[in-house]
């Protein structure tokens, strides 16, 4: 166990007072202490939006990216160097709206990086538009009538597209989150983090005490069989009166996409020298051409 | 045209097999020792789609260019005739498939000879099937151009032999045979070119097209990644260095998109590896966002931009030079980029190499722009033009390990320094933990999104890069005399057409050179003199509004005197050159089209 002291930036958040990013950075934190895991082992690569300039806060290796492109650029540093533990922070919108179809792909390729969504069902950093995630009804300055789209549910298209790591946390319980986040980065292949974060400012509804009425942790019941699809799949539907925490659906033993490039079996291609080709080489791919 | 020099084009369906039998014959000339030049045609428009592939062979030395008179044409589809007959040389020989007898007389009628070819009854009577019909037409275009027919027989095992078994192999031999000897028994004399016996003594030549030169420039210069997403013309760059992957362990990754595929290379770029993209303009729209993420977060990455004439899906499977300027301005804000625009085979190869020199040195996006013609164009290149062993690899400013665990603060990613480089650290090294930010930032790479003071010094910082990298552009190479009236300028993958055109327009007796320039942006400080000394300048180019001919004055002032400009997707030839040259017109009385 590492102080988590280790991670503290120079940087101040921006973030609002009571806003439920503080309780997911520490998360990271005690996650990473847990796993002895140091600063310059981990690149921790963001999207844009509130919860995006988590890795300003944090005193390790970062990335914030574009909007919705967090994914791509982790999975290329991944590729580059699967020795480094990638860790994906992206907001709802910038992870499942502008980002999708990156999410979709991410699911089906099983890259060994860890994906943690700041959900908090609203468009924050832009002052309160209507979320992909925003539930139906959802009134803000772009659906004054209501959204009448019905929300993304993050957990059921994760598993559909073929996730191998499935869980929600809230950022109300943090101890609980840096126990779920550390069991994510430990999982060989993509691991979404869906974490119930509220926006004290513009989400009026999905309020730390609406969530706090509502969620249960699946670890306290122990029937619950996380490497059952079928469970899981009825699990990720469970939303309104009861909300679960915990991992909601998990497959071992299943390669990563970085484990099956024949390119990375030497090791990274980013720690290697590079050399000008030998003579041989060179004249084998000459004669490709003769 | 004299007889050490030919054309000749195969032309059929799609389907039909035209590109891959021209390809091989291709390689059996160049493996002959002769020179080859090679460009292909795909006419989507006409119904059944009409594809052709046009061979430029010569025995007295290198051809770069495209002509646009046939000698030999091959026709496997009715289209042929009307797509082709008007580039045929007066007493060219029209091969016409036994189906296609009928039109004789209307191939007779343009002044061109009519040989009936059955292609697919030599085959099937030396025993092969009617999908070796291509093989007997090539059998019978070796026996009237006059080359052996042990030149084709090598590429019909290598094609054959490996991939589908010896006894395919065999009977393909067998029709080339056949075809050939029904040729010499018939056609005797009929074509009028016929080549000199060559000899290929000591040659170290290779074909090879653009595509492949880039990849294999990309390879040397050790890229070791590439995410891309298919788009036609760039798709074979991409095809070509997956092939090598995992010999030569490169990581290859097709995205979702090309959003993600420069993503993701930008991604490897940053953890420190030599990473690329590879997309034609509706996939460089798409990776604009991304191209200004490089940019400000100093990642070096590779854009290889293979244009095909816009707007929108455009002409695909033709060529074009209409994203010159779009390459230069795309992306939001202002960032040091560097684009280099290489105008032939063995050009594609060194600026594939500076690319990624170029990008690690000014941590930047470098595009190297092609277009379709030079990417599917093979030609005879020398071998020592790929000097593959002595490519000098230069990945800039870096702090080794022992330097960081000296430094007496944090590492700085963005250290502000005289030159705008700031060394970069390998991340995954314990002094080297850093933060790269899309945000305006600080040294230290931290969000400083207010601070005046600190953007002026970031982006001062960012763009005296820029300056650097201008006063090592290469100035434009000249060919033909260093005093003339008239001068040529062009760009790219016009290289080939500009300077022959200058041969014929001495040989003619005008005073003209060409001017042919690589790298374009940031304009070449040393440009800015040759252009100045210009008399007479023609901007030649492949796009509607002369975007060229813009930037030479927004960089040098100077206008240009007339500006030949080709958007009907076809490559530009010598010929095309010359019949729209007004001033020339005028001197030869001739009129201009």
């Amino acid at each position: 166990m590492l102080d988590a002291k280790l991670y503290n930036s120079p940087v101040r958040p921006t973030w609002c007072p009571g806003c439920g990013d503080y309780g997911i950075l520490n998360a990271v934190k005690q996650a990473l202490a847990e796993l002895e895991i140091y600063p310059h082992e981990v690149v921790f690569v963001s999207g844009i939006g509130c919860g995006s300039k988590l890795p300003d806060y944090i005193h390790a290796n970062g990335f914030t990216t574009l909007h919705g492109r967090a994914l791509p650029v982790a999975q290329g540093i991944k590729l580059a160097n699967p020795k480094l533990h990638v860790i994906a922070i992206t907001g709802d919108g910038d992870g499942y709206g502008i980002g999708g179809n990156h999410f979709l792909h991410a699911l089906r390729r099983n890259p060994n990086i860890t994906h943690i969504v700041e959900n908090n069902m609203v468009y924050g950093l832009t002052k309160g538009q209507t979320a992909p995630t925003s539930q139906r009804g959802f009134v803000s300055s772009t659906t004054p009538d209501g959204s009448i789209e019905k929300a993304v549910n993050p957990l059921a298209l994760a598993i559909a597209g073929g996730a191998t790591f499935v869980a929600r946390g809230f950022s109300g319980n943090p101890k609980h989150l840096a126990k779920l986040i550390a069991r994510a980065i430990r999982h060989e292949g993509y691991a979404l983090v869906d974490v119930l974060q509220p926006c004290v400012i513009f989400n009026r509804i999905n309020t730390y005490d609406w969530y706090r009425d509502r969620v249960y942790l699946l670890d306290d019941d122990p029937s619950y069989d996380p490497s059952n699809y079928d469970a899981a799949w009825q699990k990720a539907h469970e939303w309104g009166d009861r909300i679960p925490l915990g991992v909601i659906y998990e497959v071992k033993g299943e390669p990563s996409y970085e484990a099956q490039v024949p390119a990375l079996k030497d090791g990274p291609i980013a720690t290697q020298e590079l050399r000008p080709m030998s003579p041989e080489q060179a004249e084998s791919l000459l004669a490709q051409f003769r | 045209m004299s007889a050490t020099e030919l054309t000749l084009k195969l032309a059929g369906e799609a389907g039909q097999g035209v590109e891959s039998s021209g390809a091989g014959f291709a390689r059996a000339l160049h493996r002959a020792g002769l020179h080859v030049f090679t460009w292909s045609d795909y006419m989507s428009r006409i119904r059944g789609g009409h594809n052709s592939f046009a061979i430029r062979v010569s025995t007295k030395g290198p051809v770069a260019a495209p002509t646009d008179r046939v000698h030999l044409l091959v026709a496997f589809d009715e289209a042929s005739v009307d797509a082709h007959l008007s580039e045929m040389e007066p007493g060219g020989v029209f091969l016409l498939d036994e189906p296609l007898a009928k039109l004789a007389p209307k191939v007779e009628s343009g002044g061109v000879q009519a040989l009936i070819a059955p292609f697919t009854r030599v085959a099937e009577e030396a025993g092969g099937n009617k999908v070796m019909a291509n093989t007997a037409a090539l059998g019978m275009v070796a026996a009237l151009i006059g080359v052996g027919l042990e030149t084709i027989e090598q590429v019909i095992q290598e094609n054959f032999g490996r991939r589908k078994g010896s006894g395919v192999a065999e009977a393909n031999l067998k029709v080339a045979h056949a075809g050939y000897a029904f040729a010499k028994e018939n056609w005797q004399g009929r074509f009028r070119w016929p080549l000199p016996p060559t000899r290929v003594d000591g040659r170290r030549a290779i074909l090879i097209n653009g595509n492949q030169a880039l990849g294999l420039g990309a390879l040397a210069a050790g890229c070791r990644f590439i995410a891309a997403y298919p788009m036609t013309p760039a798709s074979s760059i991409y095809e070509w260095l997956t092939a090598q992957a995992n010999r030569y362990g490169v990581v290859s990754k097709q995205a979702e998109d090309e959003i993600a595929a420069i993503a993701m290379a930008i991604g490897a770029g940053y953890a420190g590896v030599r990473a690329m993209t590879a997309t034609s303009g509706g996939g460089f729209s798409l990776m604009v966002e991304a191209l200004g993420l490089a940019g400000m977060a100093e990642v070096p990455v590779v854009v290889m931009l293979a244009q095909r004439p816009g707007p929108s899906t455009g002409m695909p499977t033709r060529t074009g030079q209409g994203d010159l300027l779009f390459s230069m301005h795309a992306s939001h804000g202002e960032f040091p980029r560097i684009i280099l625009a290489p105008g032939s085979q063995e050009e594609c190869f060194e600026a594939s190499v500076r690319a990624f020199n170029l990008a690690e040195r000014y941590q930047c996006p470098v595009i190297v722009l092609t277009d379709g013609f030079l990417a599917n164009s093979f030609k005879t290149s020398p071998e020592a033009s790929f000097d593959i062993t002595g490519v000098v690899i230069d990945r800039g400013e870096w702090l080794s390990a022992e330097e960081l665990k000296s430094l007496e603060g944090p590492y700085a990613r963005y250290k502000l320094t005289p030159s705008g480089i700031s060394p970069r650290a390998l991340v995954g090294l314990p002094g080297a933990v850093q933060m790269a930010c899309s945000d305006e930032h600080t040294e230290l790479g931290h969000f400083e999104d207010e601070d005046a003071d600190n953007r002026i010094a970031q982006q001062s910082k960012r763009m005296r890069k820029l300056e650097a990298a201008r006063a090592e552009m290469r100035p434009p190479e000249r060919y033909g005399p260093e005093d003339a009236e008239m001068t040529l300028v062009g760009w790219g993958s016009s290289k080939g057409a500009l300077y022959e055109a200058v041969d014929r327009l001495l040989a003619e007796g005008v005073s003209a050179n060409a001017l042919h320039f690589v790298d374009i942006y940031p304009f070449p400080q040393a440009a800015v003199q040759a252009i100045e000394a210009v008399r007479y300048m023609v901007v030649v180019e492949g796009n509607y509004t002369g975007q060229f001919a813009r930037l030479l004055r927004a960089e040098t002032g100077r206008k240009a005197d007339e500006i030949i400009t080709r958007d009907d997707g076809r490559p530009i030839t010598p010929g095309y050159i010359l019949s729209r040259l007004e001033r020339v017109a005028v001197h030869a009385g001739r009129e201009a089209v």
